[in-house]
């Protein structure tokens, strides 16, 4: 099964080829448009040609990502789905507020994260312990702000706020505060 | 532009005297018309802005490779507001408005409609730029750029006091912002006195697009009465606008609470929608990064491959179409900045957030493909100054627009949204060496003009320029999107040195960008000397509305 780490991997591995084309490109633009050439035209053909790599490009990654991570689909319909498990996350005064001490999901179980903000907005994100990103959400006062996720590692996770709340914002960390348990 | 090979100044005394008179007698400012001595002012200005925003940036650097003990964290999150705002308003719209007040005389072959109302824009967004910088700088007033609701009104965090001057500050830059919005359609659309009468509706259509657009539907087409880079200026021009009209919006709201606290009056927060506010908020935040920017610099590249090469664009029909896309697209695309707000319509993530995001890729590649064709179209070039920053400034957006691309995209933004890869590989880079270079590139294809031919003071410097916004520009990019891809947040402090080494390497590219700027801002006080700059700050001499003197 796809996870963020697995998609951030891939996006690296796309992107700096990309890089490493567009860089010679230009490098080999500077130099040749510096010299006589055999021809100078540019035809209508190869320029058409390339609205049309633009168009399929913009267009297919999301077609691509729906349908590769797993996270997009059930984000746009978790009002249909029914969670296995829910916690109900209260934030306020650059606090979280837990509904446990230690909250426990089991592997390969759905689990809703319910955050409600009674005054700012901030973030909501889990964390490994090697510091990469899990997922997150934004958590806007006097709107429900909830996401659905799918666990299927045994780790133990860091709930940090993803969003600038004022200064006091970057200490709102609770390390090990999610822990999954239960996968082979 | 003509320079010298080489800085030989034989003595301290030859040094001194090139840094007091410039290079070959530097620039005359007696010899300047009002009109050079305006722009020149915006230029300069706007260079000093962006110093103070890439010190400002050089600071949030270090702090993040280790904490600077003078520092405190109100003050690092008062800096980190002040710095884009900075960046934006003092530097970028300065520099940009300063050209632009240029370019639509000369392109226009008319007088600047009004040069008083030009200068008032200048005044109000210098003085607006120091005073909210001064005032966050004193107050530490840190609602961040984005003022997500009810930050900008949160008075447990921030003064009331404070924050009143720096939203003051901020509508000081829009009300001469609205002048020069108003003095760009004048300029277009007026008549100058003893002319004959000008057709302005015809040209106003022309310039926004609509004769453009009427043409599809027409046997006989009608001309196009403003040139391409003038019609880029004016739709770019509507976006300002628009922004201009949110974000004053936006803070008369926030000074009303601000005001009615310090009356001893505490308004309910709870009165205006948290999300209702972001969505306006970033549908006119986003005019400037997804609008007039990308409109104005696809504007600036055509108008720089004309001047360049000589000739004319290559498929330019096309080119205007792009610009009255681009245009549409910009008045909907915010959303792609909401794709991780859960209670956001998921109709307004895909259609705005996504597919409409998906058309940036399409008319900003456009844009870079009919540039760089009409430059090859005309090879052998000479690579020049304004060549070369050219193809850093279309390297720079052809690198950042693919990563914003990835970033809007509903799954990926699950794992991006806010942290380094953001403002990273997508905004630093498009920033700093796609705009930057860019109006680099404007300054130097600018810069015989307006200073009546004043020969650069070193080649070396501009090379060492070129190379570390490059080469610092898309290196800090990389190590800030390298750490952003390990989960480093923006907009937040880490103390256990969990991204160090990602830290250290983005911190010395930013000393790159930071060492190349100085060496440009030498650069220009050694051409022009110290008499000639301080020249450019008073009354001109010569009386007249032409753009050059007349011999």
């Amino acid at each position: 099964m796809i996870n963020s780490h697995d998609v951030l991997w891939g996006q690296t591995l796309l992107y700096t080829a990309y890089v490493v084309v567009m860089v010679s490109v230009i490098i080999w633009f500077a130099y040749s448009v510096t010299k006589e050439g055999k021809t100078s035209n540019v035809s209508k053909t190869f320029f058409w040609g390339f609205v049309a790599v633009l168009v399929v490009v913009g267009f297919s990654l999301h077609l691509v990502t729906y349908n590769t991570i797993p996270w997009v689909k059930q984000d746009l319909h978790r009002g249909d789905t029914v969670a296995d498990q829910q916690f109900d996350i209260v934030v306020e005064n650059h606090e979280f507020i837990l509904p446990a001490k230690d909250m426990v999901v089991q592997c390969n179980e759905l689990v809703l994260f319910d955050v409600t903000s009674n005054d700012l907005t901030y973030g909501f994100g889990l964390f490994r312990d090697n510091n990469s990103m899990v997922m997150q959400m934004q958590v806007v006062p006097g709107h429900r702000n909830d996401i659905l996720w799918k666990f299927e590692e045994n780790e133990s996770l860091t709930i940090r706020s993803t969003e600038y709340s004022g200064p006091e914002g970057f200490q709102m960390i609770i390390p090990d505060a999610v822990n999954v348990v239960g996968c082979a | 532009m003509t320079t010298n090979t080489a800085p030989t100044p034989s003595s301290k005394t030859g040094f001194l005297k090139t840094l007091i008179d410039g290079n070959e007698g530097g620039l005359k400012a007696d010899g300047l018309t009002p009109a050079q001595k305006l722009s020149l002012r915006f230029v300069v200005v706007g260079l000093i802005y962006f110093g103070f925003a890439a010190i400002e940036g050089m600071l949030m650097r270090i702090y993040q490779i280790e904490i600077i003990s003078f520092i405190g964290v109100e003050q690092y999150f008062g800096i980190l507001t002040a710095h884009p705002l900075v960046g934006i308003f003092g530097s970028s719209y300065m520099i940009v408005f300063g050209a632009f007040l240029f370019v639509i005389p000369f392109m226009m072959k008319k007088p600047l409609w009004s040069l008083k109302v030009g200068q008032a824009s200048f005044l109000l967004i210098a003085i607006g730029t120091f005073t909210f910088w001064f005032s966050g700088f004193i107050s530490h007033y840190a609602a961040l750029y984005t003022l997500y609701w009810p930050l900008p009104a949160d008075f447990d965090q921030f003064s009331a006091l404070g924050g009143s001057f720096f939203i003051a500050g901020i509508a000081l830059v829009m009300v001469g912002t609205l002048l020069f919005v108003l003095n760009v359609f004048k300029s277009i659309m007026y008549t100058p006195e003893g002319w004959e009468q000008q057709p302005g509706g015809a040209l106003l259509s022309s310039a926004l697009g609509f004769t453009g657009f009427a043409n599809l539907f027409r046997k006989e087409k009608k001309e196009h009465l403003v040139p391409l880079p003038v019609a880029a200026i004016a739709r770019g021009t509507v976006d300002v606008a628009l922004n201009a009209l949110i974000i004053t919006f936006s803070g008369v709201l926030i000074l009303v609470y601000m005001v009615w606290h310090l009356a001893g009056i505490d308004l309910a927060d709870t009165a205006i929608d948290a999300l209702l506010y972001k969505n306006w908020y970033w549908w006119g935040l986003d005019l400037v990064a997804d609008g007039l920017v990308l409109i104005f610099v696809a504007g600036t590249w055509y108008l720089l491959a004309m001047l360049i090469t000589g000739k004319k664009l290559f498929m330019q029909n096309i080119a205007r179409a792009a610009l009255a896309v681009e245009l549409i697209v910009s008045w909907t695309v915010w959303s792609h900045h909401l794709l991780s707000d859960q209670a956001q319509p998921a109709i307004l993530k895909i259609v705005s957030g996504e597919l409409v995001t998906a058309f940036e890729l399409i008319t900003q590649g456009l844009a870079i493909f009919i540039t760089l064709a009409t430059l090859w179209m005309a090879r052998p070039l000479k690579m020049t100054n304004e060549l070369k920053f050219l193809l850093g400034g279309l390297l720079g957006f052809g690198l950042a627009v693919p990563a914003g691309i990835m970033q809007a995209d509903m799954g990926l933004n699950r794992i991006l949204h806010n942290t380094q890869w953001i403002i990273g590989p997508h905004v630093h880079v498009a920033i700093i060496v796609g705009l930057g270079m860019t109006l680099y590139a404007a300054i130097y294809v600018l810069w015989p003009l307006l200073t009546n031919g004043v020969k650069l003071y070193s080649q070396w410097m501009s090379n060492v320029h070129f190379w570390g916004t490059l080469v610092g520009g898309i290196g800090m990019g990389a190590f800030m999107g390298m750490a952003g891809l390990q989960g480093m947040l923006r907009r937040t402090i880490y103390f256990e040195g969990e991204f160090t080494p990602y830290m250290w390497l983005a911190g010395i590219s930013g000393a790159l960008i930071l060492i190349g700027f100085v060496f440009f801002m030498i650069n220009i006080i050694m051409s022009v000397g110290l008499k000639g700059l301080l020249g450019i700050f008073t009354k001109s001499k010569l009386d007249t509305k032409d753009l050059v003197p007349a011999d």
